[in-house]
């Protein structure tokens, strides 16, 4: 429907404009999904799938300070978890569609609710301060970008191994070696920082912002979620970047 | 005081608008921002310019007429104030001030400073109504109202309806205002046996009128002049969700929603 073509009726009853039963028919999600707070409200979801995973992601990261045979042990172990009920790197894979969903989920909606609102001031104001919102919040969208990109290439990188290696340099699932051969080149390490920089300001806002949404933060708890909200995503951005930095000080070889 | 003023000038809804620049002198600390408007205007009238259109009414922060930004700031930013109660002696002899009236795709210029907010009104018309007797008054303890949630209820209540809360969103998004209204009828018992259809219908109407989608910046908040807190707008997704999920009786009908 052409924006400028919507019309409102002064008085709108429920149950009279039977246009809208056609496009939802009776489910309850598509009927949340329609509304922008539907989609809001699945972004805060996904997001919650996406923090959790981010947290064990950074935490079985750290198993490299442990030692190649830790960390290379981890990495069968996730292949291997569930078996002999499940095959080899069924369980992975499970793991791998829920995310892919939800990556999927919060950018479809993302990116429809970004529409939404850049449509709703097409005439900018010369002059318009904030007070309130803070670099993170506004930096949402393009972070969420940055981070889609890296996480393409991340996968492309230390998942497949197709990009950031010389030809026969990556083995499956000696990622110890991996790790340090990848991050050795330091343009691949600096994008990973930055990319950590994108993550750690996606989270500050991110976290507080789903609580927010699903109703949980309240004018007296608003201070102490959103310093949380920051602690998580410091937690998580020092996790993952002493990796890179401990590659490149040398620490780890 | 001597104020040099900065105002965006536009005839009507079609036509360009532009700022342009005007000077006032003899303004004194205690008048209003808006009597310090209404001296400019006798200005320009005895010049046979036109007056600078801005909408006002009670001129004590209740009804909800005026507003615009001034340097950049809904209401001159100045926490739990409207524009009708900003006096000038927050500001100083000499400043140069720039007024410009809310901008949203939903909010259209009428005139100079003036916006049709009748998106606002469409919003409330979709609540629809709500069961409560009228005549005389009723015997007071025939429906106990527990007092949180009087509190609540009075406290969303206060939204005078100014507009300000879309004119500082950088998405230009209505939530706060319709979560002030959901969350003043649904927070009382008088308000439960619509509650699921009132919240559909009110956040189907927000994304008809085209506003934007909230990203939690709290810029509404700040500016508000009832300082509603952004909690109203968790509410409010809560009672979607359960309005979604619990009406089994009616079909699932929101009326004429456009697709977002």
């Amino acid at each position: 429907m052409a924006a400028s073509s919507v019309v409102s009726e002064p008085v709108v009853k429920a149950g009279e404009a039977a246009g809208s039963a056609a496009a939802f028919g009776t489910n309850r999600l598509l009927l949340l999904w329609s509304t922008v707070i539907g989609k809001k409200i699945v972004m805060a979801v996904t997001g919650v799938i996406m923090v959790a995973f981010v947290i064990a992601h950074m935490l079985g990261n750290l198993k490299i300070f442990a030692g190649p045979k830790e960390i290379n042990t981890y990495s069968r172990f996730l292949r291997e978890v569930g078996m002999p009920e499940l095959g080899y790197g069924d369980a992975l894979w499970i793991v791998r569609l829920v995310l892919i969903t939800a990556v999927t989920l919060h950018i479809i909606a993302a990116v429809t609710l970004t529409r939404v609102s850049w449509q709703a001031r097409p005439i900018g104001y010369r002059e318009r301060k904030d007070l309130e919102t803070s670099f993170a919040a506004r930096w949402m969208r393009w972070g969420g970008v940055i981070l889609a990109v890296f996480i393409v290439f991340h996968i492309l990188h230390f998942t497949l191994g197709m990009v950031g290696f010389q030809p026969g340099q990556f083995r499956e699932l000696h990622v110890y070696s991996n790790v340090v051969a990848g991050f050795s080149v330091w343009p691949v390490s600096a994008f990973y920082i930055l990319a950590m920089l994108a993550l750690f300001s996606h989270l500050d806002h991110g976290i507080w912002s789903m609580l927010q949404t699903l109703g949980w933060s309240t004018a007296r708890n608003q201070a102490t979620l959103r310093l949380a909200s920051r602690l998580i995503a410091g937690v998580v951005f020092a996790g993952f970047v002493s990796v890179p930095v401990a590659v490149l000080a040398g620490w780890i070889q | 005081m001597d104020i040099k003023l900065k105002i965006w000038r536009q005839s009507n809804t079609a036509s360009p608008g532009q700022f342009k620049d005007y000077q006032v002198t003899g303004i004194t600390p205690d008048m209003s921002f808006l009597e310090m408007l209404d001296v400019l205007n006798e200005d320009l009238t005895a010049r046979g310019e036109a007056p600078v259109a801005f909408e006002h009414d009670c001129r004590e922060g209740i009804c909800g007429s005026c507003g615009f930004l001034v340097n950049g700031l809904a209401h001159g930013g100045r926490h739990g104030t409207t524009v009708c109660q900003l006096s000038m002696r927050f500001f100083k002899d000499g400043d140069s001030l720039a007024l410009e009236p809310w901008r949203a795709k939903a909010f259209p210029v009428l005139r100079d400073l003036i916006v049709d907010r009748s998106a606002f009104d469409r919003i409330i018309q979709a609540g629809g109504f709500i069961s409560a007797n009228t005549g005389s008054a009723p015997e007071a303890n025939s429906i106990l109202v527990p007092k949180a949630s009087a509190e609540t209820a009075f406290d969303a209540a206060a939204c005078i309806g100014c507009g300000a809360c879309v004119a500082a969103c950088p998405n230009a998004s209505a939530m706060l205002f319709t979560a002030a209204k959901l969350t003043h009828l649904n927070s009382l018992p008088q308000g439960q046996p619509q509650r699921d259809q009132r919240t559909l219908n009110m956040v189907a109407a927000m994304s008809r009128e085209l506003f934007g989608s909230c990203t939690n910046h709290g810029e509404c908040e700040a500016v508000c002049p009832k300082q509603i807190p952004i909690e109203f707008i968790g509410n409010m997704n809560r009672d979607l969700v359960r309005a979604t999920f619990r009406r089994r009786r009616e079909a699932i009908v929101v009326a004429g929603t456009q697709r977002a």
